[in-house]
């Protein structure tokens, strides 16, 4: 195991997660200037050079890297800790090497980190399997779309919401509704129904790291998706909340079973330079794979 | 299109309209939540010079340093609601003449902006490296140390930075009503 090769590749993970969009978002937001006009047809043609930009000269394409959650499946006889220790080293080095903006702040004492690290950050889930490959996905998550992530609680009498999933569908437009331009429209939406407060959170994030264009084999969820889409478009926020035909590029739904008291219907926001790349390395930490979907679903 | 030169006249600033697209050319000052907070608390004498008459960016950078030198390698806006607690007493204070962001700003500012004679304008939200091509070279930093490089006052010089006026001194706002059309439209869809 040459451990500076592993370091090095998930160097090169963030690297592709800071500075090259997934070409399934960078088509979604060309479909969108297509339908768009005006000041919203301006802020996605700007969008689109941005992300041209930054793949060409390898640069952050947004200034804040955001909070970065990796995902790691690895074989059984690697050592967890170890794999923790080469994703703080490549983070703390992929920041001096500017493809971090630092993000870490502690919240009593307001000091930034200067590198990425800090109390749970990055966050980082480890699950041992049976396979001879490592898998690490990761998501760099910035702070706008973050602030208009929530959870509502339903029954929400105030927007008529039963518990049930025309509920969750009012339940999510009214969280886009909240969020207007704010979380760098068009936003993706992930999406969980039921849960505790941390697992909906937890799987509405995961959610968005599915690709643009994959089926929800749950057909119920399908078509909460779809319905989604469709309502939240309709109110016409659109791109930066210009006004515009394009408020979401998509809509990735999940549900979690759920306490009898309790219905939450989470959100996790993204913004439209929504950063996921994904790695696979073999048992003896050669042949890196790096891919724009998941590895394994 | 219009082209504005800082410092930008008052005259000037009250011709603009929401919906104007701008290129701005001259120099702006990035200020976010902990540079807002001082400004309010503190109101410190030595930021006269630079905001009088001038812009306050809402942007925290990735900024590299070769030698002596720094460079601004990412450079997009941050989301401007955070700072409206302070937005007002800082464009009365200093004599802002606008304010750069995403996302737009609420009542308190756009009081202040009708009363004071100054602009929003919103830059699109993570075109970092579009924005930073625009930037043509930091003129200095001030508070780095204190405050740290997302939160510092950078000066930069900027040259046909792009914008567009989404609040303006005659109190039009397009945040308002693009969110007073889409409550609306939300309102039918649940009735």
């Amino acid at each position: 195991m040459n451990e500076k090769k592993m370091i090095e590749n998930f160097v090169q993970l963030i690297r592709r997660a800071s500075t090259d969009l997934p070409r399934d978002i960078e088509k979604a937001l060309e479909s969108a200037g297509r339908r768009e006009s005006g000041v919203a047809g301006q802020a996605v043609g700007v969008i689109l050079e941005n992300i041209r930009l930054a793949r060409r000269d390898s640069v952050p394409l947004c200034q804040d890297t955001g909070l970065h959650t990796w995902t790691v499946h690895h074989p059984f006889t690697w050592d967890a800790e170890k794999i923790r220790s080469w994703i703080l080293e490549a983070t703390v080095r992929a920041t001096s090497a500017g493809l971090l903006r630092p993000n870490a702040v502690d919240p009593v004492t307001g000091a930034n980190s200067g590198n990425n690290t800090g109390i749970a950050h990055p966050m980082i889930e480890l699950a041992a399997w049976k396979r001879n490959y490592l898998t690490a996905g990761l998501l760099l998550k910035g702070g706008g779309s973050e602030n208009v992530s929530s959870q509502v609680s339903l029954p929400d009498t105030g927007i008529g919401a039963g518990r049930d999933i025309e509920g969750v569908k009012r339940a999510a437009l009214k969280i886009v509704l909240a969020a207007q331009g704010r979380g760098c429209a068009p936003g993706i939406v992930g999406l969980c129904a039921g849960g505790d407060r941390q697992t909906g959170y937890r799987i509405a994030k995961a959610q968005l790291k599915r690709p643009l264009d994959d089926r929800n084999p749950d057909p119920a969820l399908a078509r909460l998706e779809k319905s989604i889409l469709e309502a939240a478009n309709a109110l016409g926020i659109g791109p930066m909340g210009f006004g515009g035909k394009t408020t979401l590029l998509g809509v990735k739904a999940a549900r979690a079973a759920r306490h009898p008291a309790c219905y939450f219907v989470t959100v996790a926001y993204g913004c439209w330079a929504l950063r996921r790349w994904n790695l696979k390395i073999d048992a003896g930490g050669r042949l890196p794979v790096f891919s724009q979907k998941p590895f394994n679903g | 299109m219009k082209e504005l030169i800082t410092p930008v006249s008052k005259k000037v600033i009250r011709s603009l309209s929401i919906g104007d697209e701008v290129l701005l050319t001259g120099t702006i000052v990035t200020a976010r939540d902990a540079a807002h907070k001082l400004m309010v608390e503190k109101k410190p004498a030595f930021l006269r010079e630079h905001l009088e008459g001038g812009i306050i960016y809402h942007c925290g950078p990735i900024v590299k340093k070769t030698g002596r030198v720094w460079t601004v390698v990412s450079a997009g806006p941050t989301t401007s609601a955070r700072e409206e607690p302070y937005e007002a007493a800082v464009i009365g204070h200093y004599g802002v003449r606008a304010v750069i962001g995403k996302g737009g700003m609420g009542e308190k500012t756009g009081k202040a902006l009708k009363k004071f004679g100054a602009v929003y304008l919103h830059a699109v939200g993570g075109a970092a490296v579009v924005l930073a091509g625009s930037i043509r070279r930091v003129r200095d930093v001030l508070l780095l140390d204190e405050l740290g490089a997302p939160e510092a006052f950078w000066i930069l010089e900027v040259s046909k930075f792009p914008a567009v006026v989404t609040m303006d001194t005659k109190g039009n706002s397009l945040h308002r009503s693009v969110l007073k059309e889409s409550e609306k439209r939300f309102e039918n869809l649940i009735a």
